[in-house]
């Protein structure tokens, strides 16, 4: 079992991505981020359980729904504001925004609007790892619509057969904008393709970050060992519609009614409590502490400058 | 001087390269021990530096490419063989949407020091899915740079130079070239991008060319020494960056310019770079600009009409005689 200051620490870091995807909800609302956010609301602990088994050195990749995996990572709240406001202060300078946060610093490779792009560029960050004889392993988000790509195909069975250090993280919230997962696959479990590459397939709880965090452990593991990618399926839910103003009114109300009684953050807020292991006045404790971050975080993406016209013509090439 | 093959000389470049620095290693279908590669360039790599360094892959560009760019931001520099230019089309998303753009969409935090080598070309009736020269397309995409190595000497030069560089590099070659053997020196030299080559000097008509249509633009030029005309052939040895200068230069000198390119006219590669021309250089024109290219076909089979849709001497010839009267 893990010890309390890293059960703290995730449901801090869940509670992070809650309240500053609820904050990019509302900036958005308010007419201040331009273009399109996705939010993770409700899938929070695919992220944090994920990078839990991660070490800092190690590698993500991410998607179009990227918020959280970049604080997972443990990424700035504040640049990544920042960035989501097309600010000069933000991770890419205002050139990339809310689809494409990355972080090199914290091993955070990027995110990508193409869906299904990321997983042949995780493979190639795990044969690197591989020729550099490091012992990091590489993360590669990515979600139930995207495994319908040909790069899902082409980028787990290249891993496969040369055993690079890869968590493939499905991130299965069994839509993809409208499109229902059952819809486009026959099969239930997504994980079932793993077969297919000779590799492990392990669907888990995704809104339960102890057994993501422990799925993720064990198939880090066995990356560091040399012994080859995982297909992580971790079913979860999003919360909110897909994009701007999706009202997501193509999903029974039922089914929304019965994942959010699975939500993720309020599940572990119990169990720790439960435990023993946190008290409320704790609790409290840190939601007051993610609050003024996530202030601070707003007020310096606010207060930022935007980038110089000019900065357009910059970082094509170096 | 020893003379030495294109493909050899690309084996030399990558075998010295390899030898300098550890971090470059090349990826490709059947570029290994067992075949070599399609067209032998990477002949005997894999015996000297090992099946980790020399990899074969399975039949899937996409992944090839993103393999690349993923070792590529995270440390490595590798060298992606895709067998036909034609087939780069199924890693298009990795080439044009994430190589060429991830440093720009992530503000400059890294860098894609990897190179993508492929042949271009018609004139082995191989037909339309293996033929074309699509080289225009990959111009169109900033983030990325674009190397046309016409002889063995700039095939070596500029692919050790390509290798070095920190950018997503499209290095195309032509299938037709692989066997030229001509003077290569054995001591270590690079080209730089951006740097034409005058080819063959001249006053009278320019003509710029690139790749295996540097050789037919020499041949027309030495015909039509025979009726007077005295041709200055122009190699840019890289689309992108262009060297306008050494291309302007030329027409300043001349006057009349004929642009010989073998790939489909429209939008094609002789469009930029008469645009080019037309824009800064117009003053000096004393005729209209000529392009030579192939007509907007995809390329046929059968050698009687894959030769009538190529650019020859003959083509050329007549374009040049036209610009000149
Ligand atoms: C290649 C590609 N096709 C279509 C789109 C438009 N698009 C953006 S997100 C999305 C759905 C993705 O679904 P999924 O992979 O399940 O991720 P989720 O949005 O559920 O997190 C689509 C179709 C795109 N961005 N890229
Ligand atoms: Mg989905």
């Amino acid at each position: 079992m893990l010890d309390k200051s890293r059960l703290l620490n995730i449901y801090r870091k869940m509670l992070e991505i809650r309240y500053f995807e609820e904050k990019v909800f509302e900036l958005f609302g308010r007419n201040l981020i331009p273009g399109t956010i996705h939010l993770y609301t409700g899938q929070e602990a695919v992220a944090v359980g994920v990078c839990l088994a991660l070490h800092p050195q190690d590698y993500i990749t991410s998607t179009h729904r990227g918020h959280g995996h970049a604080i997972a990572k443990g990424a700035r709240l504040d640049r990544i504001m920042a960035e989501i406001l097309g600010k000069k202060t933000g991770y890419c300078k205002g050139k990339g925004g809310s689809m494409h946060i990355a972080d090199f610093d914290v091993g955070m490779l990027g995110a990508t609007a193409v869906v299904g792009s990321a997983l042949p560029i995780a493979s190639g960050a795990g044969l690197s790892i591989k020729l550099r004889g490091t012992s990091q392993v590489v993360a590669c988000f990515f979600g139930d619509g995207a495994s319908n790509q040909g790069t899902f195909h082409e980028g787990i069975n290249m891993a496969a057969i040369w055993n690079l250090p890869v968590l493939f993280v499905c991130e299965n919230n069994f839509y993809a904008m409208g499109t229902r997962q059952s819809s486009v696959m026959l099969i239930e479990n997504i994980a079932e393709r793993a077969v297919a590459y000779g590799i492990p397939g392990i669907t888990v709880d995704g809104n339960d970050v102890l057994a993501v965090y422990e799925a993720a452990l064990k198939a880090a593991k066995r990356a560091r060992e040399g012994k080859g990618p995982t297909l992580l399926e971790c079913r979860t839910y999003r919360q909110r519609g897909h994009s701007r103003f999706d009202a997501a009114t193509y999903r029974p109300k039922e089914e929304v009614e019965a994942w959010l009684k699975k939500d993720p953050l309020k599940r572990f807020q119990a169990k720790i409590i439960d435990m023993g292991i946190i008290k409320m006045d704790e609790v409290y404790q840190i939601e007051q502490d993610v609050i003024k971050i996530l202030e601070d975080a707003v007020i310096f993406a606010m207060e930022s400058p935007f980038p110089e016209p000019a900065e357009a013509l910059k970082d094509i090439y170096a | 001087m020893r003379q030495i093959t294109y493909a050899e000389a690309l084996n030399e470049a990558l075998h010295e390269e390899m030898e300098r620095d550890e971090k470059v290693f090349i990826l490709g279908e059947d570029v290994g021990r067992f075949w070599q590669g399609a067209f032998k360039v990477t002949k005997g790599l894999a015996e000297v530096f090992g099946n980790e360094r020399v990899r074969d892959t399975p039949i899937s560009e996409s992944a090839i490419i993103g393999v690349a760019i993923g070792a590529a931001i995270t440390g490595m520099r590798p060298v992606a063989e895709i067998m036909f230019g034609d087939l780069t089309t199924l890693a298009m998303d990795q080439i044009v949407n994430q190589a060429a753009k991830l440093r720009y969409m992530f503000g400059g935090q890294t860098k894609v020091p990897m190179v993508v080598r492929t042949p271009f070309g018609a004139g082995v009736s191989i037909a339309a899915h293996l033929s074309q020269s699509f080289e225009a397309w990959f111009m169109h995409v900033p983030g990325l740079k674009v190397v046309v190595p016409s002889t063995p000497y700039e095939a070596k030069g500029l692919l050790k130079t390509a290798i070095r560089d920190d950018n997503p590099i499209m290095f195309l070659e032509h299938k037709l070239l692989y066997p030229i053997k001509k003077e290569v020196p054995k001591e270590e030299y690079l080209i730089p991008f951006g740097k034409a080559d005058i080819k063959r000097e001249g006053k009278d008509v320019t003509i710029i060319s690139t790749l295996f249509m540097v050789h037919k633009a020499l041949a027309a030029s030495e015909i039509l020494a025979n009726d007077g005309i005295d041709v200055e052939v122009v190699d840019p040895r890289t689309l992108l960056p262009l060297d306008k200068n050494a291309l302007i230069n030329s027409v300043k000198k001349t006057g009349r310019v004929v642009i010989v390119s073998e790939d489909c006219k429209t939008a094609g590669v002789g469009a930029e770079i008469a645009a080019l021309i037309a824009e800064e250089a117009l003053d000096y024109l004393d005729a209209p600009i000529i392009r030579v290219s192939e007509p907007d076909t995809p390329i046929p089979f059968s050698p009687i009409l894959e030769q009538f849709v190529i650019p020859d001497e003959r083509r050329i010839s007549n374009a040049v005689k036209k610009v000149v009267h």
